[in-house]
């Protein structure tokens, strides 16, 4: 048991109510028109007794548990008001689970993104669940007139064991929901838990099985009217002009007018995207007249001139540059390549990596590319606004809240207090939903027509909008000894228009001689964070690597590695490792027992890889194997160190998920350009991996642990991508080095 | 703008529409019926799918002109209580991450069992491909599949 004082996000306990402004947290109406809970046995209580800005408590002991981070299919919808209803004592049967709106008085972090959302909201909700029991405990102290410390809580049932008093929760609710917030509050040993470390399913499964309303493209207000935008065609273009004569005639349509995202004098915050700032919208009475309407609008462009826009973010003032012109995939190409074979900005250097270098007997040396890819959330971007003069109601698929809260209020002139945001659960995040323009566009489209406004993206507006994750290249070098042992590491990365390089990964810190160096070539297509960023090519392409340099000193890849991690951790080089050794090492050889790995069948060809990102550990093995000439993965081994898994199954689904994801970027997806213009816009000619392509099993292993829990939703996908391209190699004889696989022109040999 | 008359789930529904506009916007915007989801508009995705005289379609597709004396079942009118073996499969095997694909995967997989109980891997593949999960639930999906075709 461990005793805390509630100093830290003491405001999280103020009731609501008692704030300026408060009440927000019981807003929510629209979905109470469904059938919140089929499956509980016990009926909605009369009255709700809110204890703590998470939770309220009915008099029949049901509890509603507030979760407070945007859900874009993590699960933390489950998995943090699980967190809260361990240390309350309650029983989860008898918790009912709320999207929080945003609220910034109550909340911290409210947002999903870098797979933090457990790891950092896991001591404010377990004190929020440990500070509500405390409460119950002194409520019923009162009532019994007998000592707290004589009073347990179990399963939501509270009992004096000496006198054999016990009450259920919501006898005492209203009573703890009059008492002061607790000086100190006791949280549970994990070794108590006995509902985090259980799988839990999804609370809002039955909903999704039977269709009710829950995405933002499925909210309805009254009076609402529908827009859609109209951006330039390609990367490096403006709108000149618009002509709507044919548009305004069109059925349902109520207006067409330019618009611009951000104002002349703004300066961009770092989610701030800076492409097709003036679009032409059309706002008419349903979703089918406005997409009738826009195919006859008529849009003049021309060229953009290079821009130069003041940005801050996280701080820092910086000046982004955007230059002119039209891009096209084969100019990107062949500055992926140039710019790979010029020296550039060391980050890294241990030891002497070039005169080992040029003193190696053998040198291998690899490059590696990625394309451009669409997030390609399902749900399309879309928000609804309804701006009046007193305020802003705002509700849709957004991951960071907080931070647009902020842009709306700059770009309308409203102050924050009269601006509600409310999250709907998403269709998909990947991280193109931290980018809420969406929301600001919306906000003025329905300032313009005085009217709530839904706005939709098209999937061809949504494709081709930008907010791509870049095109990334990767030189790696490796100098051998005569005996073909490792003697010198070198990588030099760089990207359109970022590095994707982590010069402090491993295997720096396991080798006595090595450098990393990066370069960047800026451009005018918009990049944003896409699911594990940087790492999501940096890490299959080290892993390939290490598999190459690992056949040709003649070693098993999962023992070459393992040697590695044992001289990083026992005697590790240079300062600022970013990763624990013993750790890394722990998943790799857990997965090589859960894979039978020393066992071969010759029919079975198997890739490996490993890596650490976002905090947490993955390792991979993939089975394939060729059917009809066809390589097929077979079966997929995961071995996860994410410290303290809360949901074990929601976990194992999420890896799962993050392998699928894996495959199917590095085999299937590309975003290509021609003079500026993505080539692709739609699911007919932008391919994402379907059900005959994912593999046949997926095994997921987690390592027991009592870390607190470090981050799952990012960690799973990069590293699959590795032992996809090993495992393609034993299958094939051939090397895939340029994703996607399925359009690579490989090496022999 | 006609006035169209529509058998969705088992009622009669009364439309005022252009004829050219999809099943999947007048199910969506019409007649709040938001269970049938766009995803591509060019049946791509599979997330609009809904039964046509009980064959798996994609109301995108589908002009409204061309339904007057169909039988439409959307995901609402599968089961509302989620009482259908597909739907209960879902639920037992936990599948939806982010859920926005599902309404479209369990009207795919319910019209494959219902023409075929025992269907073979091949036969969900085939009947499935059609069908986009971008969070990669494709292995709980097969599984719930067969689980519902075994119940």
């Amino acid at each position: 048991m461990k005793v805390i004082k509630t100093r830290i996000g003491r405001r999280s306990f103020i009731k609501s109510s008692l704030l300026s402004g408060g009440g927000m947290m019981l807003g929510f109406n629209w979905l109470l028109s469904c059938d919140m809970n089929p499956t509980k046995v016990k009926a909605l209580p009369k009255e709700w007794f809110e204890i703590n800005g998470f939770l309220k408590i009915g008099e029949n002991g049901l509890v509603t548990i507030m979760s407070p981070n945007p859900e874009i299919g993590q699960n933390v919808k489950t998995s943090m008001p699980m967190i809260v209803a361990e240390e309350l004592d309650v029983d989860w049967n008898d918790v009912l689970v709320e999207q929080a709106p945003l609220n910034t008085s109550i909340f911290k972090r409210q947002l999903a993104g870098g797979s933090q959302s457990i790891r950092q909201g896991w001591e404010s909700l377990r004190m929020a669940g440990a500070a509500a029991k405390t409460l119950l405990i002194q409520a019923a102290a009162e009532t019994w007139g007998v000592p707290a410390s004589e009073i347990t809580a179990v399963k939501g049932q509270l009992l004096h064991k000496a006198t054999g008093k016990k009450a259920g929760f919501g006898t005492m609710a209203s009573k703890a929901a009059q008492l002061e917030v607790p000086e100190e509050i006791t949280l549970k040993d994990s070794s108590d838990f006995t509902i985090i470390g259980t799988s839990r399913r999804n609370v809002d499964g039955s909903k999704i099985v039977t269709g009710k309303p829950i995405f933002g493209l499925d909210y309805k207000a009254d009076n609402m009217l529908i827009a859609m935008l109209v951006h330039p065609p390609a990367f490096g273009m403006q709108l000149k002009s618009i002509d709507d004569s044919e548009t305004k005639k069109m059925p349902g349509i109520k207006k067409v007018f330019k618009m611009k995202k951000h104002l002349d004098n703004y300066t961009l915050g770092g989610l701030d995207i800076d492409a097709f700032n003036e679009v032409a919208v059309v706002v008419g009475n349903s979703t089918w007249e406005v997409l009738q309407a826009k195919k006859v609008l008529k849009c003049e462009w021309e060229l953009a001139p290079e821009k130069s826009k003041e940005s801050e973010s996280w701080g820092r003032k910086i000046t982004v540059k955007t230059p002119a012109g039209l891009e096209s995939s084969d100019t990107h190409y062949a500055i992926l390549d140039g710019m790979s074979q010029k020296k550039a900005k060391i980050v890294r250097k241990d030891g002497d990596p070039d005169g080992m270098f040029k003193k190696a007997a053998k040198i291998i040396e690899r490059s590696y590319t990625c394309p451009f890819l669409a997030h390609n959330t399902l749900e399309p971007m879309n928000f609804f606004a309804d701006v009046t003069d007193e305020k802003a109601v705002l509700v849709g698929p957004i991951q960071t809240p907080e931070i647009m809260e902020k842009s709306v209020s700059k770009r309308l002139g409203m102050p924050l207090e009269k601006i509600d945001i409310q999250m709907t659960r998403m269709g998909g995040g990947f991280g193109r939903r931290l980018y809420g323009h969406f929301l600001t566009e919306a906000a003025v489209i329905s300032k313009e027509m005085k009217q709530p406004v839904k706005l939709i993206y098209t999937r061809e507006d949504d494709m081709t909008q930008g907010t791509y994750r870049p095109s990334y290249h990767a030189l790696y070098r490796a100098a051998l000894d005569e005996d073909n042992n490792l003697i010198a590491f070198h990588v030099r990365a760089g990207g359109i228009p970022e590095s994707p390089l982590a010069a402090n990964r491993f295997p720096a810190g396991a080798l006595a001689h090595y450098k990393a160096e990066e370069w960047s070539q800026p451009s005018n297509i918009t990049v944003g964070a896409f699911r594990a960023p940087r790492s999501n090519f940096i890490a299959g392409a080290e892993q390939a690597f290490l598999d190459e340099v690992a056949e040709a000193a003649g070693k098993d890849p999962i023992d070459f590695r393992l040697k590695l991690l044992d001289r990083a951790e026992k005697n590790p080089v240079g300062e600022n490792n970013d990763y624990e050794a013993s750790r890394y090492a722990g998943v790799l050889k857990l997965v090589k027992e859960k894979a039978n790995w020393n066992t071969k069948d010759p029919n079975v060809y198997r890739g490996t890889a490993a890596y650490f990102c976002h905090n947490s550990y993955v390792a991979n093995v993939l089975d394939m194997v060729i059917e009809k000439g066809k390589p097929i993965v077979q079966k997929v081994y995961c071995a996860i160190d994410c410290g303290i898994v809360v949901n074990p199954d929601a976990a194992t689904n999420l890896a799962e998920g993050g392998v699928v994801d894996g495959i199917g970027h590095a085999m299937y997806s590309a975003i290509t350009f021609k003079e500026g213009a993505p080539e692709q816009n739609n699911f007919d000619n932008y391919r994402l991996i379907r059900h005959d392509e994912a593999p046949k099993d997926i095994e997921v292993h987690f390592v027991e642990s009592d870390i607190h829990p470090t981050g799952l939703g990012e960690p799973p996908f990069p590293p699959i991508m590795g032992a996809m391209a090993n495992a393609l190699y034993r299958a094939t004889g051939r090397r895939y080095y340029n994703q996607p696989f399925i359009t690579d022109k490989a090496l022999i040999g | 703008m006609s006035t169209f008359r529509l058998n969705i789930n088992g009622t009669i529904r009364e439309v005022n529409a252009d004829p050219s506009t999809p099943l999947l916007w007048i199910l969506r915007d019409h007649l709040d019926l938001v269970g049938t989801k766009y995803g591509c508009g060019i049946a791509q995705c599979g997330a609009c799918t809904v039964h046509l005289n009980g064959t798996a379609v994609r109301a995108c597709q589908l002009p409204v002109a061309s339904l007057e004396s169909e039988k439409i079942i959307t995901i609402e009118g599968l089961s509302e209580q989620g009482e259908h073996p597909v739907q209960k499969a879902w639920i037992a095997h936990d599948v939806p991450q982010c859920g926005y694909c599902q309404a479209g995967q369990i009207m795919s997989a319910a019209a494959l069992l219902a023409s075929n109980s025992k269907p073979s891997d091949e036969d969900i593949d085939a009947a499935m491909r059609g069908n986009i999960c971008r969070c990669g639930t494709y292995t709980r999906i097969k599984k719930a599949i067969k689980t519902a075709a075994n119940s």
